[in-house]
């Protein structure tokens, strides 16, 4: 294995498996435009950070910068305290699943795992070991040698997962790897990739604008809109306590509802609706307006008046049944129309059009957001 | 109903398949025709074919440049078409008007073209002599040189349009993906984008080479009647020695060598799938 054409290129051999990775300032401007715009991120080793945002939020050309494909207009890129912002993407050793797996169509699914190997220098009989065993790791190994266009969607993407893996990269970059399969199919292979993590210890870096694929499997998401970042940090943080209403919005689904703070009481402070009074965890200075993020599932319906400290009356104006539960659209008058989630197993009102119900909810359900 | 359907769909092609029968099977037929009848009946033009050195020089001489301009073509094809793939929407029009500019010249005026610029005292040995590089006139006309130079001018687009049809439909994430995994820019294009450019490569190929085979008017003035190929010994054999049986089965011989170019690749590679007929 120690041969010759093993030292010209960075191999993993003999390394710590997981690395870490500073971004510092980044920005890369496309004429006037700037696609992405002074982002810092710090990735730790080990951890399973996905860059979250709709499309043109900067995630893709920020992965792309990681992997040298993209050079950026101003910052720095650092792994383990080793700037590699001018490196060429092929002497960083990093691993990456491409956006349509990029399987080389050509070559088989052997010869295709072992091609990272091949440009190091790995004759096929030395890499054959280290083939099998990558094949194995996505249970492929029985189809080792189909080509490409014989495997199906699933397939492919984890024969892609064993090529960017087979090397022992320092780095695993995924763009949007799932994005192409069906939704039974992507959900499996959230569990798997998850476990895959857990098992390499490899540091992942995961680019989707799949907001359910990034609370399932993350350790930490970032959340980009138009080439900055809006907020950071673990999906429960995320969803429980988004700071703006374009995260409240983005992960997940929320109700927004606009009023006036008119002052503390005891841990939390009453918000004028109009007419209506509300009382929202926190603390806001009387007088100020305020924005507040209340999801779906957080609301509770009853028949009849709950003794909750927030409650309003409502009639139901649309209702969709998802098996496990239903979304309702409730019309308020004075919060407007609030949709909620409630779940279908022993539902206690009768969700049909034009029923009267009863919605509720606690102080710290609810969040004060940054309208935005 | 289907059956009535059917025959409109014959009738519809039966105008072509006139045309062809006419225009073009039947000539054909009577040039092979020819080739065993003239003088008299028998196979005696094709022994010749076996035994007189001047026909053996006469082809060798058409296999030779035929390989040599395809072999310059399809590389000097091939960094185009790249190049075209690579640069922005507006260079890729310009170079396509360009390409397809050529098409639009007569072969005669880019023949003469060829003779101004390489002729003794023609602009390329004046403006060498002129430089002080050489002091006498280089031989640069009526040889190969100067026929090659005019094939591979002129078959310049047959090996473009194919080589950057097929360029254009690479995914450029394949070589992206290598660079990723460790490939320098060259094992990147040596492994993956080579590999998946070769359809293009062959059609290009085949296209140039049987092309050059039955090639005429470039040879014919470029190589100053120094430089015989095939087709123009045709034309002699047709027009001034008048011997009929040899020309047609010169002719002939022509057919089966682009017939046997297109069954030999047809062993490695499916032509219709590179042809894009599938």
């Amino acid at each position: 294995m120690e041969s010759a054409g093993l030292a010209k290129k960075p191999q993993a051999e003999g390394r710590a498996a997981s690395h870490s990775l500073s971004i510092r300032n980044l920005s890369k401007y496309y004429g006037a435009l700037a696609a992405v715009d002074d982002v810092s991120i710090e990735v730790e080793r080990g951890k399973f950070l996905t860059l979250l945002g709709p499309s043109g939020s900067g995630k893709t050309t920020i992965l792309m910068s990681i992997a040298g494909f993209v050079q950026p207009s101003a910052g720095e890129i650092l792994l383990d305290d080793r700037p590699i912002t001018n490196l060429p993407p092929d002497k960083r050793n990093f691993g990456m699943v491409f956006q349509g797996y990029a399987l080389f169509p050509h070559m088989s699914v052997e010869d295709n795992i072992w091609f990272p190997l091949r440009v190091r220098g790995v004759s096929r009989a030395e890499a054959a070991k280290s083939v099998t065993a990558s094949l194995e790791l996505v249970q492929m190994a029985h189809l080792a040698k189909r080509l490409p266009t014989q495997l199906s969607g699933g397939q492919q993407q984890r024969v892609a997962l064993a090529r960017a893996l087979v090397f022992q990269p320092d780095l695993l970059l995924l763009d949007e790897p799932l994005s192409a399969l069906d939704k039974k199919l992507r959900a499996d292979l959230q569990w798997e990739l998850k476990s895959l993590h857990a098992r390499l210890g490899t540091t992942f870096i995961y680019v989707t604008h799949d907001q359910e694929e990034a609370l399932s499997m993350s350790d930490d998401i970032i959340i980009l809109r138009d080439g900055k970042i809006e907020q950071m940090g673990a999906p429960g943080e995320l969803y429980e306590r988004p700071v703006t209403r374009f995260v409240a919005d983005f992960l997940g689904k929320s109700n927004f509802i606009r009023g006036q703070s008119t002052g503390a009481d005891g841990n939390s402070f009453r918000v004028a609706v109009q007419d209506i009074a509300l009382q929202q965890a926190g603390r806001v200075a009387a007088n100020e307006a305020v924005l507040i993020a209340l999801r779906p599932e957080k609301i509770s319906v009853s028949r009849t008046r709950p003794s909750l400290p927030n409650a309003i009356e409502g009639r139901i104006a649309a209702f969709n049944y998802y098996g496990s539960s239903y979304h309702l659209q409730v019309e308020t008058g004075g919060l407007g129309d609030l949709i909620v989630t409630v779940p279908a197993w022993k539902c206690e009102i009768d969700p049909a059009i034009g029923n009267s119900i009863w919605l509720g909810w606690e102080p710290d359900a609810s969040v004060v957001v940054r309208d935005n | 109903m289907l059956a009535s359907q059917r025959h409109t769909y014959w009738l519809l092609i039966v105008p072509a398949v006139l045309l062809m029968l006419v225009f073009y099977i039947y000539p054909l037929i009577q040039v092979l025709w020819i080739s065993v009848t003239e003088p008299y009946f028998g196979l005696q033009n094709y022994e010749a074919l076996l035994t007189r050195p001047l026909l053996h020089r006469i082809w060798l001489t058409t296999l030779r440049i035929c390989l040599i301009t395809t072999v310059i073509t399809v590389i000097l094809g091939y960094l185009v078409a790249y190049a075209m793939a690579k640069v922005g929407e507006r260079q890729r029009t310009t170079m396509m008007f360009c390409i397809l500019l050529t098409f639009w010249l007569s072969v005669l005026i880019r023949a003469f073209a060829w003779v101004m610029l390489l002729r003794n005292g023609g602009l390329i040995n004046s403006a060498l002599m002129s430089l002080g590089i050489i002091d006498s006139d280089l031989p640069l006309l009526r040889n190969e040189f100067s026929v090659i130079v005019g094939m591979v001018h002129f078959m310049m687009p047959l090996a473009v349009l194919p080589i950057y049809s097929n360029m254009s439909g690479i995914d450029g994430r394949y070589v992206s993906a290598a660079r990723g995994l460790g490939a320098s820019p060259w094992e990147a294009f040596w492994h993956i984008h080579l590999p998946l450019s070769k359809p293009g490569l062959i059609a290009a190929t085949i296209l140039v080479f049987v092309f050059s085979l039955g090639f005429f008017i470039t040879p014919a003035i470029l190589g100053g009647g120094k430089v015989v190929m095939i087709s123009e010994y045709i034309q002699v054999s047709f027009e001034e020695t008048l011997r009929w049986g040899q020309a047609t089965m010169l002719a002939s011989s022509l057919l089966f060598a682009v017939l046997l170019t297109l069954a030999l690749v047809a062993r490695f590679v499916d032509l219709k799938k590179v042809f894009g007929a599938r």
